[in-house]
């Protein structure tokens, strides 16, 4: 998932983190300090997520979960997503400094697409169909995750099109339990607390 | 491998890695940040063997004086160089040059193996920077040397919750773990595990919004009006001052090597 420092070419880079730093500077607009703690707390519950390792077979898969931090943050999930991620690469060695950017759009757009793409059916009355609608954004978030990881890689050279090609396949699995993971989530707070979804309506 | 890198994520809160006192400690903070990025940036940027190499020794011997303990350092980079070990493998059969062997008609070029070994020395050399220069100061304090380098205040105040939370709620989480294992449940490859998983991150979300609703009430209480007082003033003094030299010139020697090459 974390591309690391010195792989992509100059422009993916670049680019990268031009679009990284849009990103965070309208989530910075959009969130107020009234908000900070939330935030704050609700990156530090993904921050955990990425460390619970599910068994799968003989090997396992680790919780990325963006799509259901973009279903509640929106927008916020990007600057959620960068220091989430700067903390990662400095105390834990995951990733690299320069690909920062990279890293934060592959996985913050994602999230930002599928809040617009299940802002509706999340918030349905019946909590199965909203569950659905959990495991839609679940599991396409990865879809679009994966899709993103191999075209910076792609478009960083011919030799690196082969690792692209194997990036879509192995994300199959995540994007699978991921989306179970999130449908019984979100049936979860729709159950128990369903103001925490359908209160940012207002 | 991997249990061991989850227990280091679980327990931390954000303070440093654990290190013995040296003279790293005494730089200002402000300085090891920008040093470290520049550093970083030099070494991605260049495409020759010579400076990069020397980076990585630059960055053994930063690492050797920040006194961090090297066994677990040197763990924590090589979860990285396992995924490297497969790209060395894939390059060179992807990268058309001399060819080196041909394994089942597939030939291996040496160009893809120096492009993949120049890849591994960089990211090698990035972290191992990182990790004696930044890492050796909690996350606190690089919050507060980020603010001071003029980074949105707001995005410094959400790395410090967070810094704060993580604990909290990673103690939650265990919390809650323990309670499914003392009810039996194990993690197994199938749709039980998953829906349990997802039930406990929903709870995990909703207990954590709670809490801060909780925060966000007793900040308010004590008179929190929207932000953070830095009350740490940092000063240069002369020793920033000639880390901050040495490591310029070291720069300055590395791009200098890359232009040389580029002229030949």
């Amino acid at each position: 998932m974390h591309i690391v420092d010195g792989a992509l070419s100059v422009p993916v880079l670049v680019s990268g983190a031009v679009l990284a730093v849009v990103g965070v500077f309208i989530g910075l607009k959009k969130m107020d300090y009234d908000h900070l703690p939330l935030v704050g707390v609700l990156a530090s519950v993904f921050f955990i997520a990425s460390y619970i390792h599910l068994p799968l077979g003989f090997s396992s898969v680790h919780l990325i979960m963006n799509g259901l931090l973009g279903i509640i943050l929106g927008w916020v999930a990007f600057p959620a997503l960068l220091v989430a991620l700067l903390l990662q690469v400095i105390f834990f060695g995951f990733g690299g400094l320069l690909v920062l950017g990279v890293n934060t759009v592959n996985i913050a757009l994602p999230a930002v697409i599928i809040y617009y793409l299940c802002y509706k059916g999340i918030r349905h009355e019946s909590a199965k169909v909203a569950a659905i609608w959990g495991a839609i954004g679940g599991a396409g978030a990865i879809i679009i995750t994966s899709v993103m990881v191999a075209f910076s890689l792609a478009l960083s050279g011919e030799s690196f099109v082969l690792a692209a090609k194997a990036v879509l396949p192995a994300h199959i699995p995540i994007m699978i339990v991921e989306g179970f993971v999130s449908y019984a989530a979100v049936y979860l707070i729709h159950t128990v607390k369903p103001e925490f979804i359908t209160k940012e309506k207002s | 491998m991997s249990q061991g890198l989850e227990h280091s994520l679980t327990s931390w809160s954000g303070q440093a890695l654990k290190h013995q006192a040296s003279w790293i400690d005494a730089i200002d903070a402000r300085v090891r940040v920008v040093c470290s990025g520049l550093f970083a940036l030099v070494v991605v940027l260049s495409s020759q063997f010579a400076p990069t190499l020397l980076g990585l020794i630059a960055a053994f011997v930063l690492v050797k004086s920040s006194k961090l303990n090297i066994k677990r350092t040197l763990r924590r980079v090589i979860a990285m160089d396992l995924f490297m070990l497969t790209l060395i493998c894939i390059l060179p059969f992807t990268t058309p040059g001399d060819v080196m062997f041909s394994v089942f008609g597939l030939a291996a070029s040496w160009q893809g193996l120096s492009h993949a070994l120049l890849i591994t020395i960089k990211a090698n050399a990035v972290l191992l920077v990182l990790f004696s220069l930044v890492a050796t100061m909690s996350a606190s304090t690089l919050g507060h040397a980020l603010a001071h380098l003029k980074v949105p205040d707001k995005l410094v105040h959400l790395m410090l919750f967070m810094v704060r939370y993580l604990d909290v709620i990673s103690q939650e989480y265990k919390k809650m773990r323990r309670a499914m294992q003392a009810r039996a449940f194990v993690l197994r490859t199938n749709r039980h595990t998953w829906k349990s998983i997802g039930y406990l991150f929903g709870m995990l979300l909703i207990r954590s919004v709670e809490r801060a609703e909780r925060i966000s009430d007793a900040m308010k209480c004590r008179g929190f009006c929207g932000r953070y007082y830095l009350n740490d003033d940092m000063k240069m003094g002369r020793i920033d001052i000639i880390f901050g030299v040495c490591v310029m010139c070291f720069l300055i020697l590395l791009i200098g090597l890359n232009i040389d090459d580029l002229f030949k």
